[in-house]
């Protein structure tokens, strides 16, 4: 450790020491030593990280990169973007409806009592802990040969779609909970029905919170890589119908680290990816923050 | 609106939901449909224990012990060096952090855990790999930086949750900060702390492509932390792109192998909590 970061660590353990507890000064200073680091390690690594792939990929962004079809001359990630953007559109066109209309069923809906609920919630937290290679390979069994649609765009969309479900569920089902009750009271009040109650009223109060979590959703999708090799394929063009084949801005960087040949551009792509990413968790902090609830991620 | 639309829009709202028992049915059934057979065709003690896989062999040997144990692995590595880590920065961020540097922190928590693994795995490639060449410990190393900032925000949670008069009875005991913190507080929250690592857990054996893009992937038992090894996740993605017929159906099976590890870490986890409500 470097000899800044020591006097940051002994001034922490001085500050935070009570006075009365002298006696134990080395343990005291031992464990501000130890979550100091740890701390520390965890942020430099963070650091790091970012750091090394924009100093490296920073001098090989060109023009080139953005060109409109991809060869291996100009290894263009334009395809790649704007494939990213239509999967997610198309992913989040599924699974937001039905994510949304869940988490109203739970909240505005259903008894706790019921059988069916302890079900759903049963179902979704074990869809939200299976990993991406297994939704792949369902993907793959299920919307590519079983219902015969191929390495599509459509095939991906759906297989990331369930993916995302339970995390949009979460999130609206939290941001429903958080009206308070007395709006829908007021609504029922006024003698508007439970429907209308809950379109007009409960849905547009929820709606920053809802926001956040297809923000969240929009992260994963962009970072996916392993549920989408083996459903959406990964053909570097630009689909002209959802029934093609495409590659994400991830499955290209996958396919341009793993040939190995492109390596200057593999790393222009990771800080693209790697904007991409910052960008969009900095929209989900900020509409977060205007809620003022805790943004529990996990 | 009229009483009709009730009654379709709420029908509605309640297919919506029952959509996740749907899919977790679709998925079940469709990897158990395939895998299964292919269990019975090789072997269930064979394919489970068998030492071999050599798929292009005459005859083919379908074994995936080295996987198993690749997987095991590369994540008892991950949580090794990851989860103390993890633990230690979510004591750091609930009990020792000023707030100011918090409010930079805790972002750059919440960003660790959405790059993308891809990103992660090119990292790993050209940072990790030339020290430790493809191996187990490359693996972990990443695979530890990876869980990072899952264990961090449940175990920092967890440890936000134990109520203030716990930590300011010991230090009206005379423990000091840090003694007080973790004699005390961390004690106090060892359920959600625990959660965080079996979620670790599942993160690390999930995880596909950073692994792919440092383990080395050779299918052979481990021999040592600086030799290569082929993950379960790994298996899948190498050979399906070219695997057919029972190949193709190991495959699946790997699938479902990995499958019934992530459904036996759920579901602890799942008793687990609900022994803590009692």
């Amino acid at each position: 450790m470097s000899g800044i970061s020591k006097t940051i660590v002994k001034n922490a353990a001085k500050n935070a020491t009570n006075s009365a507890a002298r006696t134990s000064g080395w343990a005291e200073s031992f464990l501000a030593i130890l979550t100091w680091s740890a701390a520390i390690l965890t942020i430099g690594i963070l650091v790091f990280l970012v750091c090394f792939v924009i100093a490296k990929g920073l001098p090989h962004i060109k023009p080139s990169l953005f060109a409109l079809t991809y060869n291996s001359v100009n290894v263009s990630l334009l395809p790649a973007l704007i494939s990213t953007v239509m999967m997610t559109a198309l992913a989040l066109a599924f699974a937001v409806p039905l994510g949304v209309f869940a988490a109203i069923y739970l909240v505005e809906y259903a008894k706790r009592s019921n059988k069916a609920v302890v079900l759903i919630r049963m179902t979704t937290e074990t869809l939200s802990g299976i990993p991406s290679i297994i939704y792949g390979l369902f993907g793959l069994l299920f919307f590519v040969t079983f219902l015969g649609w191929g390495f599509s765009l459509l095939a991906g969309a759906f297989t990331l779609a369930i993916m995302i479900l339970p995390l949009i569920m979460r999130s609206s089902e939290e941001a429903l909970k958080s009206v308070p009750d007395n709006y829908r009271e007021g609504a029922f009040g006024l003698g508007a029905g439970k429907l209308r109650t809950v379109f007009s009223i409960v849905l547009p109060s929820a709606m920053p919170g809802i926001l956040a979590g297809i923000i969240l959703a929009v992260g994963r999708i962009v970072g996916e890589t392993a549920a989408l090799i083996y459903t959406a394929g990964t053909v570097a063009q630009i689909p002209l119908n959802p029934m093609q084949s495409a590659r994400t801005l991830s499955v290209h960087m996958y396919a341009l680290s793993s040939e190995g040949l492109h390596t200057r551009e593999a790393y222009a792509t990771a800080v693209v990816l790697l904007l991409v990413v910052i960008l969009i968790n900095a929209a989900a902090a900020r509409i977060a923050r205007r809620i003022g609830g805790k943004n529990e991620l996990f | 609106m009229s009483k009709q639309a009730e009654k379709i829009m709420a029908a509605v709202f309640l297919a919506s939901a029952l959509t996740s028992i749907l899919a977790v049915a679709l998925i079940c059934v469709f990897l158990l449909a395939q895998g299964i057979p292919a269990m019975g065709k090789i072997g269930f003690f064979s394919f489970l224990l068998g030492r071999e896989w050599s798929p292009a062999d005459v005859p083919p040997a379908f074994g995936i012990l080295p996987m198993i144990a690749g997987s095991l692995y590369v994540t008892a590595g991950a949580v090794l060096l990851g989860v103390p880590v993890g633990i230690l920065t979510a004591v750091f961020l609930a009990r020792v952090c000023p707030k100011k540097i918090y409010r930079m922190i805790r972002p750059g928590i919440e960003l660790m855990a959405g790059i993308p693994s891809v990103v992660y795995g090119f990292f790993g490639m050209m940072t990790i790999v030339p020290l430790f060449r493809n191996s187990i410990l490359s693996a972990s190393i990443l695979l530890g930086i990876m869980i990072l900032p899952t264990v961090v925000a449940l175990a920092e949670s967890s440890l936000r949750a134990v109520p203030e008069n716990y930590y300011e009875g010991a230090l009206a005991l005379g423990a000091g900060h840090y003694r007080s913190v973790f004699h005390v507080v961390l004690p106090a929250a060892k359920s959600g702390v625990f959660a965080s690592a079996v979620l670790g857990i599942g993160r690390a054996i999930g995880e596909t492509m950073a692994v792919i893009m440092v383990a080395g992937n050779q299918p052979r038992m481990p021999v040592s932390l600086f030799r290569g090894v082929r993950t379960l996740t790994a298996n899948i993605v190498i050979e399906m792109g070219y695997a057919a017929e029972l190949h193709r159906e190991a495959l699946i099976a790997t699938g479902v192998v990995l499958f019934v590890f992530i459904l036996i870490i759920n579901i602890s986890l799942f008793l687990f909590n609900r022994g803590i409500k009692r």
